[in-house]
C-alpha cells in the first residue's frame, strides 16, 4: 500500500475550503462525532505539515505517533485534542537546555568559538551581526572573523554589522585564505581576552566537494589553536527551504559537525517545517530563529512558539 | 544526490514498463507514488494534486487501451504533462523601441538578485548591448559595494547614489543611462518579503516610475511549499514577466519551478547555476522534465561538452551513448572531459542512466575520484571488455588503485547497470528514441 493512501489527498482537497477557518475552526463544528473528529483533524494536520515543508516521510511518522496517542490516551474534548497534537509535535524536537536558560549566557572556556555555516544567501552574516549584538548587550567582548573572502563585498557587509554591534572584527584582503582569517580571529580574541569569537564563512552548496573541504580546513585550523573549539557550529537554514534542507544538514553535519540550527526569515510566510524533520532525524537542536533584518531580530528558539506558528493561518 | 527524484520515479516507471496491461488499480498506485515523488521534490501539494489528476484523466481511457506498450504511454503522458506544466522555453526579453530598456529585478532576501543582475548584464553585453547596472538596494549592508564589485569584474558601469532612496535612485538611473548612451538599465532591488507592505509599495513605485519592459522575479531553486505564496504575492503586485530559478547548480530538485508555473503562469526565463558570473543558462522545460523522470539530460551534456571540447568528439560520444556501445574506456574519457567543465557531481546526473546507480554510489566527487583510480588501474583490454575481469585481476586493480575488491566489484556493477539502462532506453523508445525523447518532440 502506497504511503499516500494514508494521505488521502482527495479528502484533503475537500478540506481546503475549510482551511481559511483555521485548523481548529472546523473541528469545533465537528464536535458531534469523535471518529469524524479524529479523521478530519488528522487529515488537516497532514495538510498543515506538508504545507509547512515538514516533508511526507516525517509527516507520516508524526501522524502515526499522534494516532497512537489518541488511541492510548483518549481525549475529552476538542480542546484536549488540540493540546495533544501540539504537544506531540513539540516532543519531536530535540530538547535543548538553551530553551529554558539564557542562550546568550555563555560560560566555560574563553573565548567561546562559534563557527557559522550554510548554503548561499540563507542569512549567515546577518545572523552573526545579530548574535554579536546580543552578546555585546550582555557585556561580553566579541570578535568577528570575516572568513568569507570570496563573495563580493562580504568583508564590507560584516564590517557594517561589526560596527552596528560595536564589536571587534578581523578581516583580511578579498580572496585571501579563509582559514587564515579564522586563525587570526581566534588568536586575536584569545590575546584580547574576549568572551566570544564568531567566524563567518562563505555560502557554499554542500555539493561542492572542494568548498566543503575548505570548510573542514577552517575547522581544523580553529582546532589547532584550541582542541575544544569550535564550541558551537551553527547551520543557518532559510525558513523557505524545502526538502533540500535535510541534505544540507546531513552534508554540513558530516563535514564539520553541526551542533545547532538557526532558522532565518521566519518573519515571512514560510514555516520552516523542514527544521522539524531535520531535528528529529539528525538530532540537531534548533538554537535561534531570525525574524527580520535588524540587530534585534533574533530570538532563542521556542518549540511552543514554533508549533503554534505552524498552525497559524497564512492568508494568501 | 540531486537525482534522487529521478531515481524514485524510475522505480515506479520500471514497474510499469513491461507490464502488459494497465489496470485502473495499478495506475492509481503508481500515480500515488508519483505524487509522493513530486512532494519530495518540493512541488506544492495543491499543484501536485492537480498534476496527478491531469495525468489520471489522460491515462485512463482510450489512449491507454489502444497502445501496444502501456508502460511507454504512461511515461509519455507523465512527461508530457510535466513539460506542459513547466511551460515553454522562452528566454526572450522585451526591449523597448525607445531605449533605454528597463529591466527590474525583484524577489525575496538572498534569492540571488544581485548576482543575477550582474550575470544578465554580462550576457547582454556579450550580445552587443550596453547595460547599466543600478544599485537600488539601500538597505542591505554593503549592497552597493557588492554590485559595484561585480560590475567592475565584468566591466559594466554601476549607477549608485549613497544616502538616497530606492525610488529616486531608480528613476534617476534611467536619465543617467539616456545621457550616457546605455541602452539597457538593470535595476537590482533589495530583497523583500511579500508580506512587507511598505517594501512591496516601494517596488511598485519603482515599477511605476521606471516603466520597465521586463520585470523578472528571482526564486531560489531550494524553495519549498511557500513558493506559491511568494510568487503569487509578487505577481499580484508587479505582474512580473518571467522568473529566474537560481542555485540550480545544487542538488535541489527544483519543484518550485513547477509550483511557480502552475500558480502564476509566467515563463521561467533563466537558470542561475553558480556564483561565477558566467553561470547563466536558458530554461528548457523538456530537459527539466526529462531530468525529473530520470531520462538523463543527454542534450545538455552534449551542449555543455561542445563548449569545452571539439564537436567531433562530442558527436562520437553522443552516438556511442545512443548506440549503447559505451565502454569503461569511454566512460573514463568522459569523466576526464567533464572534469574540465565543473564538479563531477553536477555533471554526472546528465549522463543517461547515471541516476540509476544505487543510492550512495556515484553521489559525490569523492566517490568519483575512487572510480577514476579504479579505471586507471585497468588495462586497455579490461576497459573495453570487462568480462575478462576475473578474481585475480580484480585483486590487482584493487591493489593498484588503493581500493578494495568490493569497491572494484561495486564499480563494475554500477557500470553494468548503466550500460543496461542505456540499452533499455534506446530500445524501449525505438531507434534514436533517447535523443528525441530528451529533446521533447511530441510523440517520441
Ligand atoms: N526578512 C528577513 N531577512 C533576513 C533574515 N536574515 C537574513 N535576512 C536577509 O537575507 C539576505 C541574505 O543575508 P546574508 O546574511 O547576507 O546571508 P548569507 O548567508 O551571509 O549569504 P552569503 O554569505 O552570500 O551566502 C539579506 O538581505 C538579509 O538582510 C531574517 O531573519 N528575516
Ligand atoms: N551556488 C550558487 N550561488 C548563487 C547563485 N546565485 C547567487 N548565489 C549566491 O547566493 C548568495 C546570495 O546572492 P545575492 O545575489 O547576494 O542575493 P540577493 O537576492 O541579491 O540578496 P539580497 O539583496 O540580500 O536580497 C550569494 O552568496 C551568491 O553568491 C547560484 O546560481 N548558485
Ligand atoms: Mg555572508
Ligand atoms: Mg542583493
Amino acid at each position: 500500500m502506497g504511503i499516500l493512501d494514508k494521505l488521502r489527498f482527495e479528502k484533503l482537497k475537500q478540506g481546503l475550503s475549510k482551511t481559511r477557518d483555521g485548523l481548529f475552526g472546523s473541528v469545533t463544528r465537528l464536535v458531534t462525532s469523535k471518529n469524524t473528529i479524529d479523521d478530519e483533524v488528522i487529515e488537516q494536520l497532514e495538510e498543515t505539515l506538508i504545507a509547512a515543508d515538514v516533508g511526507v516521510e516525517a509527516t507520516m511518522e508524526i501522524i502515526e505517533a499522534i494516532r497512537k496517542r489518541i488511541k492510548e490516551e483518549r481525549y475529552a474534548d476538542v480542546q484536549e485534542l488540540q493540546h495533544l497534537l501540539r504537544d506531540e509535535i513539540q516532543r519531536q524536537f530535540v530538547q535543548t537546555s538553551n530553551e529554558f536558560t539564557d542562550p546568550f549566557n555563555i560560560t566555560g572556556q574563553k573565548p567561546h568559538v562559534i563557527m557559522v555555516v550554510g548554503v548561499n544567501g540563507v542569512g549567515k552574516t546577518t545572523t552573526i551581526g545579530k548574535l554579536a549584538h546580543h552578546f555585546a548587550q550582555r557585556g561580553m567582548k566579541v570578535t568577528l572573523g570575516a572568513a568569507d573572502t570570496f563573495r563580493a563585498a562580504a568583508n564590507e557587509q560584516l564590517e557594517v554589522w561589526a560596527k552596528r554591534a560595536d564589536v571587534h572584527l578581523i578581516r583580511h584582503a578579498k580572496d585571501g585564505d579563509p582559514a587564515a582569517v579564522a586563525f587570526d580571529a581566534v588568536q586575536s580574541a584569545t590575546a584580547r581576552g574576549d568572551d566570544v569569537v564568531i567566524i563567518d564563512t562563505a555560502g557554499r552548496l554542500h555539493t561542492r566537494v572542494n568548498l566543503m573541504e575548505e570548510l573542514k580546513k577552517i575547522r581544523r585550523v580553529i582546532q589547532k589553536q584550541n582542541p575544544d573549539a569550535p564550541h558551537e557550529t551553527l547551520l543557518i537554514l532559510d525558513a523557505t527551504t524545502g526538502q533540500n534542507g535535510i541534505t544540507q544538514a546531513r552534508e554540513f553535519g558530516a563535514a564539520v559537525g553541526v551542533t545547532g540550527l538557526v532558522i532565518t526569515k521566519l518573519d515571512g510566510t514560510a514555516k520552516g517545517g523542514i527544521a522539524l524533520s531535520i531535528t528529529r532525524t539528525l538530532k540537531i537542536p534548533v538554537r535561534f530563529v531570525g525574524i527580520g533584518e535588524q540587530l534585534d531580530d533574533l530570538q532563542p528558539f521556542s518549540r511552543k512558539e514554533f508549533v503554534d506558528a505552524l498552525f497559524e493561518e497564512t492568508a494568501t | 544526490m540531486f537525482e534522487e527524484l529521478s531515481r524514485k520515479l524510475d522505480g515506479v516507471l520500471k514497474r510499469l514498463r513491461g507490464e502488459g496491461k494497465l489496470s485502473q488499480g495499478n495506475i492509481s498506485e503508481t500515480l500515488r507514488e508519483v505524487r509522493r515523488v513530486l512532494l519530495d521534490a518540493d512541488v506544492n501539494y495543491k499543484v501536485a494534486k492537480r498534476f496527478i489528476d491531469d495525468v489520471q484523466q489522460r491515462a485512463i481511457g482510450k489512449e491507454v487501451l489502444q497502445s501496444i506498450t502501456p508502460g511507454q504511454l504512461i511515461v509519455k503522458i507523465i512527461r508530457d504533462e510535466l513539460v506542459t506544466l513547466l511551460g515553454t522555453s522562452n528566454s526572450e526579453l522585451k526591449f523597448s523601441s525607445s531605449p533605454p530598456t528597463v529591466i527590474l529585478i525583484a524577489g525575496l532576501q538572498g534569492s540571488g538578485k544581485t548576482t543575477f543582475s550582474a550575470k544578465l548584464a554580462n550576457e547582454l553585453k556579450k550580445q552587443g548591448r550596453h547595460p547599466l547596472l543600478v544599485a537600488a538596494d539601500v538597505y542591505r549592508p554593503a549592497a552597493i559595494d557588492q554590485l559595484t564589485t561585480l560590475g567592475s569584474q565584468i566591466d559594466i558601469p554601476v549607477y549608485s547614489v549613497r544616502e538616497s532612496d530606492a525610488v529616486s535612485i531608480a528613476s534617476h538611473s534611467v536619465d543617467h543611462a539616456r545621457k550616457n548612451a546605455r541602452d539597457v538599465v538593470i535595476i537590482d532591488t533589495a530583497g523583500r518579503l511579500h508580506v512587507d507592505e511598505e517594501m512591496m509599495r516601494e517596488v511598485e513605485a519603482i515599477k511605476y516610475r521606471t516603466k520597465p519592459s521586463e520585470i523578472l522575479f528571482v526564486v531560489d531553486a531550494m524553495t519549498g511549499q511557500d513558493a506559491v505564496n511568494t510568487a503569487k504575492a509578487f505577481h499580484d503586485r508587479l505582474n512580473f514577466d518571467g522568473a529566474v530559478l537560481t542555485k540550480m547548480d545544487g542538488d535541489a530538485r527544483g519543484g518550485a519551478a513547477i509550483s511557480l508555473r502552475a500558480t502564476v503562469g509566467k515563463p521561467i526565463k533563466f537558470l542561475s547555476t553558480g556564483e561565477k558570473l558566467d553561470a547563466l543558462e536558458k530554461f528548457h522545460p523538456d530537459r527539466l522534465a526529462s531530468r525529473i523522470l530520470g531520462m538523463g539530460d543527454i542534450v545538455s551534456l552534449v551542449e555543455k561538452a561542445n563548449e569545452q571540447f571539439d564537436q567531433e568528439k562530442a558527436a562520437k560520444l553522443e552516438s556511442k551513448i545512443r548506440k549503447s556501445q559505451f565502454t569503461i574506456e569511454d566512460f573514463y574519457e568522459q569523466l576526464q572531459e567533464m572534469k574540465k567543465m565543473g564538479p563531477l557531481s553536477q555533471l554526472v546526473g546528465m549522463i543517461p542512466g547515471m541516476n540509476k546507480l544505487p543510492q550512495g554510489a556515484a553521489v559525490d566527487d569523492g566517490a568519483m575520484v575512487k572510480i577514476e583510480a579504479i579505471i586507471q588501474s585497468m588495462t586497455r583490454e579490461e576497459r573495453q571488455k570487462p568480462q575478462v575481469l576475473n578474481g585475480s585481476r580484480r585483486k590487482r586493480i584493487a591493489m593498484g588503485s588503493g581500493t578494495s575488491v568490493q569497491e572494484v566489484n561495486r564499480m563494475l556493477k554500477q557500470f553494468d547497470q548503466m550500460q543496461k539502462m542505456m540499452k533499455t532506453m534506446s530500445k524501449g523508445f525505438g531507434g534514436g528514441g533517447m535523443r528525441r525523447m530528451a529533446r521533447g518532440i511530441p510523440g517520441f
